[in-house]
């Protein structure tokens, strides 16, 4: 696509957004979109638009993934598609949201001040909002559902994020205050976490979670963990635009090739991940759509940097030089994947450094750097299982001849799914793995690459890189902290632990008799998790 | 024989507590076994030291594997089955909704492959080494060989997909009364049907054929009896025995073996339940399951074994 192009689709989807918003009318579209020399596809591109204003009632049932018997409405321990789509995306809310474009809004507050370092986060509890229950939200039950996920006997898988949140005090019934350990220009994106989710505190100040109360655009009328749920309209919802139909099944389809088959016989309105092998297929059934978003979920070959022969970063760059890329999205994620640089930060995200160069297959270098570290060739084992990603044992074979000719002999070693992260990640020198990723940089680099952390899993510990780290977060000047956050992806991509061969596009599938925003969500499947609040029928 | 039988009965559910037991023992052991425990299983990723051993010791993982398992034995003779570990839900509550589930697909089940079996059997051996007698021997064999996987997406890809007859998936929770429970399960039934008619079709023609050089079915023929008659009359009545271990067997499995036939059709029975929980560590869950699975056992064996009796008073009077 042209420069010129490129501009002209954005000044489209502006107007096309107006058109939504109920600013612009169908004569002044018409007129504008001549002057752009698109006066043909005019009538069509208004109607896309026009028919996207959200639209109240129906049914709405979609299959999810990863759904199970042990699920429930604690939000401390949800960790996948079917339980964030109804905990967070259809029943709760957070105190912020991340809107398609990747950045913090405000949800359940109505706004968020840094101070000067941006240490003191001055929060303001949006007003009048209700629970199901009936109870009103104010700033007693945002600090409780906080405290859940904090101090010591707390099992929540948000606990570090918690926990950096610092002393949480309470300044007058809608006005809270963070004091965090240091400054961070990122703090609104903590609040977004989808264990975080705001429940309704009594008067011990607990909140009792199973009882699934929340403020979202939905209360639940019968959920059966591992099997589905059955939601209904929220009437007081407070964002108008949001929790569009009458009520919404969500259906626990664990079994890629059940989701297909209620999506193409239409039981179904739309489905989260779609299984990639016959993704084109489905696209091809009148009436269904395949929606690629792409996203910060990547796949990751993590090496303990400590351990011989991973502590030498010419093996580390052979491994790296000697994986083929473009061979891996085109067979594993049958093209629907980005290349990954070797850093975790998506292109699709804030502080990507676009500018930094591809890293290509290049066998003969990858020997340079095998020579370099005094070795004429290699043999390295690799544990893999499916349960890090869809189809890894295959990939890791893939990468196994890839490595061939840069005289790399690599092992795979096919361990079992089953306690696969408690029993073989990050407990052999290598493996395979995946992280959904985070909505920033910051975010990301902290829990999965700083020193010393729980999930880092390449026990790396690089001196520049944790300075940079610091410095990063409390900077609220945009240019400089794009300026340390290339830096660093730079430092990953050439001296990290990790091989990251790609980013995983979202590949979801839905009715198209349902309306939805202009731009999908990317942070996770199905518009973020999003769709029972975001969308509607046509 | 009226002395007999019950004490028979007492005896055999006295031995069935020996075996519950015995399967409880085991079940806590295997799950031991595994790698992990719920709190790892249920955090996944996400897991960090402090998190883990917070939920063991709030679920009393920390202490050992004996003292837990007597608590629960202890609480299952009072009737409490205990709660589920990862999300705190009644298992006995839990069950009996699952057992509904699973009896109701396994009893809609029986009631067409029961007949269906044994009427194909009757068939086949009425007409033995014929034409018919081949098509139903290697057409109920090709179904019983497949996987029933394969059988459940062959009849998914005919009755759902290219004609919309039935839904793939059976979302039984949605459905209310009986006939609307009835055409959401249709297909899970006809696959589970065709998969256990072969076993019980070849077991009534082979006990049947075997009767048919005995001397008084001779003796029946030399009298000039219509072949459908003798083997309905002389025949079968003593072919029952056999007969009803196969279809006690296979009712057994309707119970017990469909776990792959819930995965392809989604419906939330005991054996897509006994799984996840096996993988989520959830020990309360498994081991409720296992009871429910031993006890049906047990139960249906010594249903087998009176009904054999009352159909041969020979296995009445042992010497």
């Amino acid at each position: 696509m042209s420069g010129n192009e490129s501009k002209k689709l954005q000044e489209i989807e502006k107007l096309q957004k107006r058109v939504i918003s109920g600013s612009l009318s169908r004569r002044e579209f018409m007129r504008a979109a001549a002057v752009m020399g698109l006066a043909a596809a005019a009538p069509a591109l208004y109607a896309k638009a026009a028919h996207a204003k959200p639209k109240k009632g129906g049914h709405y049932r979609v299959g999810l993934p990863a759904a199970n018997t042990g699920d429930n409405m604690d939000t401390a321990t949800n960790s996948d598609n079917f339980m964030i789509t109804m905990a967070q995306g259809s029943v709760r809310n957070c105190v912020t949201e991340v809107d398609a474009n990747g950045k913090a809004i405000p949800e359940l507050a109505e706004s968020l001040e840094p101070s000067a370092d941006a240490a003191t986060w001055t929060v303001k509890v949006r007003k009048g909002v209700v629970f199901h229950s009936g109870k009103t939200l104010d700033a007693d039950d945002i600090i409780a559902s906080i405290e859940h996920h904090r101090g010591e006997g707390s099992k929540s898988a948000a606990k570090s994020v918690a926990e950096s949140m610092g002393e949480i005090k309470k300044d007058d019934a809608n006005t809270i205050i963070f004091k965090l350990k240091s400054g961070n220009a990122d703090f609104p994106f903590l609040l977004s976490d989808y264990h975080i989710t705001i429940g309704a505190a009594d008067k011990s100040g607990k909140v009792d979670w199973m009882a699934g109360d929340g403020t979202g655009p939905y209360s639940i009328k019968t959920f059966e963990p591992g099997v589905r749920a059955h939601l209904v309209r929220n009437p007081n919802y407070f964002k108008a635009d949001e929790g569009n139909f009458d009520e919404a099944t969500l259906l626990a389809l664990n079994d890629a090739n059940a989701r297909m088959n209620a999506m193409s016989t239409g039981q179904v309105d739309a489905i989260a991940r779609c299984d990639l092998k016959t993704a084109k297929l489905l696209g091809k059934k009148p009436g269904v759509e395949v929606l690629e978003t792409e996203g910060t979920k990547h796949y990751t070959y993590p090496m303990d940097v400590r351990q011989k022969p991973f502590n030498d970063n010419n093996v580390r760059m052979a491994l790296k030089l000697g994986m083929d890329r473009k061979v891996f999205i085109d067979t594993v994620l049958r093209g629907y994947g980005a290349l990954g640089n070797d850093h975790p930060i998506g292109a699709s995200q804030n502080y990507h450094a676009s500018d930094l160069p591809q890293r290509k297959y290049d066998p003969d270098k990858a020997k340079w750097h095998l020579k370099q570290a005094g070795m004429s060739s290699l043999d390295v084992e690799m544990s893999a299982s499916d349960a890090a990603f869809a189809g890894a044992v295959d990939a890791t074979q893939l990468y196994a001849e890839s490595l061939k000719p840069a005289g790399i002999n690599l092992t795979v070693k096919r361990v079992s799914d089953d306690g696969y992260w408690s029993n073989v990640w990050m407990k052999v020198p290598w493996s395979a793995s995946y992280w959904s990723g985070r909505p920033t940089a910051d975010w990301m680099f902290t829990i999965g690459w700083k020193a010393g952390g729980n999930w880092t899993e390449t026990f790396w510990d690089h001196k520049r890189f944790e300075e940079l780290l610091v410095k990063g977060r409390a900077e609220l000047d945009e240019a400089k902290r794009s300026a340390i956050y290339k830096e660093m992806q730079s430092i990953c991509r050439d001296e990290g632990g990790s091989v990251i061969p790609c980013f995983v596009k979202s590949v979801d599938a839905a009715s198209d008799k349902l309306g939805r925003p202009a731009k999908l969500a990317g942070n996770f499947e199905l518009d973020g998790c999003r769709s029972v609040a975001r969308w509607w029928f046509l | 024989m009226n002395n007999t039988l019950p004490i028979i009965i007492l005896k055999r559910l006295t031995m069935g507590l020996f075996i519950l037991f015995g399967v409880s023992i085991l079940i806590t052991v295997g799950v031991e076994a595994l790698a992990g425990d719920v709190c790892s299983a249920v955090l996944g990723q996400a897991a960090s030291p402090e998190t883990v051993a917070a939920c063991q010791a709030q679920l009393g993982l920390n202490q050992p594997v004996y003292v837990r398992y007597l608590d629960w034995l202890f609480n299952v003779v009072q009737g409490d089955f205990g709660t589920s570990l990862a999300n705190k839900r009644e298992v006995s509550e839990l069950l009996s909704k699952r057992m509904g589930n699973t009896f109701y697909l396994a009893t809609a089940a029986a009631i067409f492959a029961v007949p269906l079996g044994i009427f194909l059997g009757v068939v086949a051996a009425l007409y033995r080494n014929s034409a018919l007698d081949h098509a139903i021997s290697s057409s109920t064999l090709a179904a019983i060989s497949s996987p029933e996987f394969f059988v459940g997406y062959i009849l998914m890809a005919i009755f759902a997909v290219s004609n919309n007859w039935f839904p793939a998936i059976s979302d039984v929770e949605s459905a209310a009364g009986f006939w609307s429970r009835l055409y959401v399960s249709a297909l899970p039934i006809m696959t589970l049907t065709l998969v256990t008619v072969a076993h019980m079709m070849r077991m009534t023609r082979a006990s049947i054929v075997n009767l048919l050089a005995s001397p008084y079915i001779e003796m029946a023929k030399l009298k000039g009896m219509k072949p459908s008659r003798i083997i309905i009359k002389h025949a079968l009545p003593n072919a029952w025995a056999p007969i009803i271990q196969v279809v006690v067997l296979n009712l057994g499995y309707m119970v017990v073996g469909c776990v792959v036939i819930e995965v392809v059709f989604v419906y939330p029975g005991l054996g897509a339940l006994t799984v996840e929980s096996v993988m989520l560590r959830d020990l309360p869950i498994v081991q409720g399951t296992a009871m429910v699975f031993a006890t049906v056992y047990v139960v249906l064996f010594l249903v087998a074994d009176i009904l054999s009796m009352l159909a041969n008073p020979r296995l009445r009077y042992r010497k």
